[in-house]
């Protein structure tokens, strides 16, 4: 009897962790179907590689595109090296302490800032305080502050998961504690640490709130032509047109096939993201 | 220090934060001999090997009275580069741990750290390594194959070979045989009396037949003390500290 009554249970308890994933499932695939059905029409090759034309009502979002792909590289070159130098430093060769640790809790709470906190941040540093002025420069640093504890993070940890094993064993035949790191230990790391990057960096590419007020532009009609000048930006675009358009329900495809565009970016960054991961694990003779 | 006497233990305290874990050990380690440690876990023999190349530096919060001694240097202090340490004093592990590189790449990882570039002296000290830690048999025609594809005893053999390529004076021995079979046992227990011709051997073991087979001199440590030290054969018939016999006859341990 009592055996009976557990398996009910256990039967009921899968019933109900099957649905939770359904679920999740579910919201996805409404959200794909919903974005790619109504983007689907108006994404085509004029689409984008044409500026916006008649008021932003016609026409492609070439130049939206463009700023996007030209803030995630300043992003990348300020918060790669940086977290990663950061993530080695902090977990190879600075001590175990009370700086450390309040070191490494400030980080984690910087993940948990607001982006548009950020975005003011943003302006007081880069725009005013460095005179960068509203540009692609500004708004890429903003954003790469902002992805750097996710940087930090993630790089930390992927050398955690290289064994203490690899780095006692050439340290003990004579390698110096920096040629431990860089021979036995960052080429297991680096795989890890990619993936956690370029993560970050697709989700720097799709925020709006940083960008607002660092450098993005509601127009432009060409494509910006220095890391000073303003820029437009995918999310922001279509933040434009679902709300600040003067003729909003006319622009709605264009809305859609703009979030289509940015959906493919981003998943095409984080399959680059995957994909390196899998050809560097494979030459780093399957670890991990 | 006597003629051959090459490493030394002097008084030492040992600390894990406050907690002390090796109680003033003397101890003195015969060139060209093989020195076991035995005692049950715990009781700080891997700690205590762990010092003589300096690899408890690595572990934070820790603190060591006393002095050892190296060719009659101290190897404690700032005037001894670690990393110099270790290229004299060579270590092998509880675990074997190659790296995820080939065999080859493995032995001549040492060399390269070390500044060695010469690619023809490389190939010549990994293959004579390979041959003195009687492995050469079983590798010779999958040099560049991955040596995570090796069995565990394989493995070790691999990470003493990549010991010897360095050409350490002093062999230390964490345990080696600790996840091994009964057969690569053998052939490592086997491979530490040829080394022995060459090298100064210290082993710590909580095998008590293996250190009667292979060592010349054993220690028995227990809670962090140092029981008692003596040639192997006079510890294994007659132990003077009624502790030693206990561990020895297999009452505790």
């Amino acid at each position: 009897m009592k055996l009976k009554f557990s398996n009910i249970i256990q039967v009921l308890g899968f019933m109900i962790l099957r649905l939770c994933m359904i679920c999740v499932l579910l919201i996805l695939v409404v959200i794909f179907y919903d974005i790619i059905t109504k983007g689907i029409g108006v994404v085509s090759w004029e689409f984008i590689t044409k500026p916006p034309v008649d008021g932003m009502t016609k026409g492609g979002i070439y130049p939206a595109i463009i700023g996007t792909f030209f803030i995630t590289m300043i992003t990348a070159i300020l918060s790669v090296p940086l977290g990663m130098g950061c993530a080695i430093f902090l977990n190879e060769y600075a001590r175990d302490n009370g700086l450390t640790r309040f070191i490494r809790m400030s980080i984690r709470n910087l993940s948990g800032v607001p982006s548009i906190v950020y975005g003011l941040f943003g302006v007081a540093l880069f725009v005013e305080g460095c005179h960068f002025g509203t540009s692609i420069l500004a708004a890429g640093c903003t954003l790469g502050l902002m992805t750097l504890p996710l940087t930090i993070t993630a790089s930390e940890e992927a050398l955690k998961t290289v064994p203490r094993a690899y780095r006692e064993g050439s340290l003990a035949l004579g390698a110096t504690k920096w040629q431990s790191i860089w021979t036995n230990v960052l080429p297991y790391a680096v795989p890890g640490m990619l993936t956690g990057t370029i993560l970050g960096l697709s989700r720097a590419a799709g925020e709006t709130a940083p960008i607002l007020f660092t450098g993005a532009a509601f127009f432009l009609p060409d494509v910006p032509n220095s890391v000073f000048s303003q820029f437009m930006a995918l999310p922001y675009h279509l933040y434009i047109m679902s709300t600040q358009h003067h003729n909003i329900s006319l622009v709605r495809p264009i809305a859609y096939g703009t979030a289509l565009v940015l959906i493919i970016l981003i998943f095409a960054m984080n399959s680059i993201a995957i994909i390196t991961r899998y050809h560097l694990r494979k030459k780093g003779i399957a670890h991990g | 220090m006597g003629k051959n006497i090459r490493m030394k233990a002097e008084g030492v305290n040992f600390f894990y934060g406050k907690n002390q874990v090796l109680k003033n050990i003397t101890l003195e380690i015969h060139d060209h001999a093989v020195t076991a440690i035995i005692g049950p876990s715990g009781c700080g023999k891997s700690t205590f090997i762990r010092l003589l190349n300096r690899m408890n530096e690595l572990v934070l919060n820790t603190n060591l009275e006393g002095d050892i001694l190296f060719d009659g240097e101290s190897i404690v202090g700032d005037q001894m580069d670690p990393v110099e340490l270790r290229r004299k004093v060579g270590m092998v592990f509880q675990k074997p741990n190659p790296f995820p590189k080939s065999i080859f790449d493995n032995i001549a990882y040492g060399l390269q750290v070390n500044g060695v570039k010469d690619k023809d002296l490389i190939e010549k000290k990994v293959i004579e390594s390979i041959k003195k830690a009687a492995l050469w048999e079983e590798v010779k025609n999958r040099l560049h194959d991955s040596a995570l594809g090796l069995s565990g005893g394989q493995q070790q053999r691999l990470c003493i070979a990549r010991c010897l390529a360095i050409e350490p004076e002093v062999i230390l021995f964490d345990e080696p045989c600790a996840s091994l079979d009964p057969i690569s046992t053998h052939k490592v227990e086997e491979l530490i009396l040829e080394l022995k011709k060459d090298y100064t051997i210290v082993i710590v073991t909580h095998n008590m037949q293996q250190a009667a087979r292979v060592s010349d001199y054993t220690g028995f440590f227990y809670m962090g003390e140092m029981v008692e030290f003596d040639k192997t054969e006079v510890i294994f018939t007659r132990p003077r500290d009624k502790r030693t016999e206990d561990y020895i006859t297999g009452r505790f341990g």
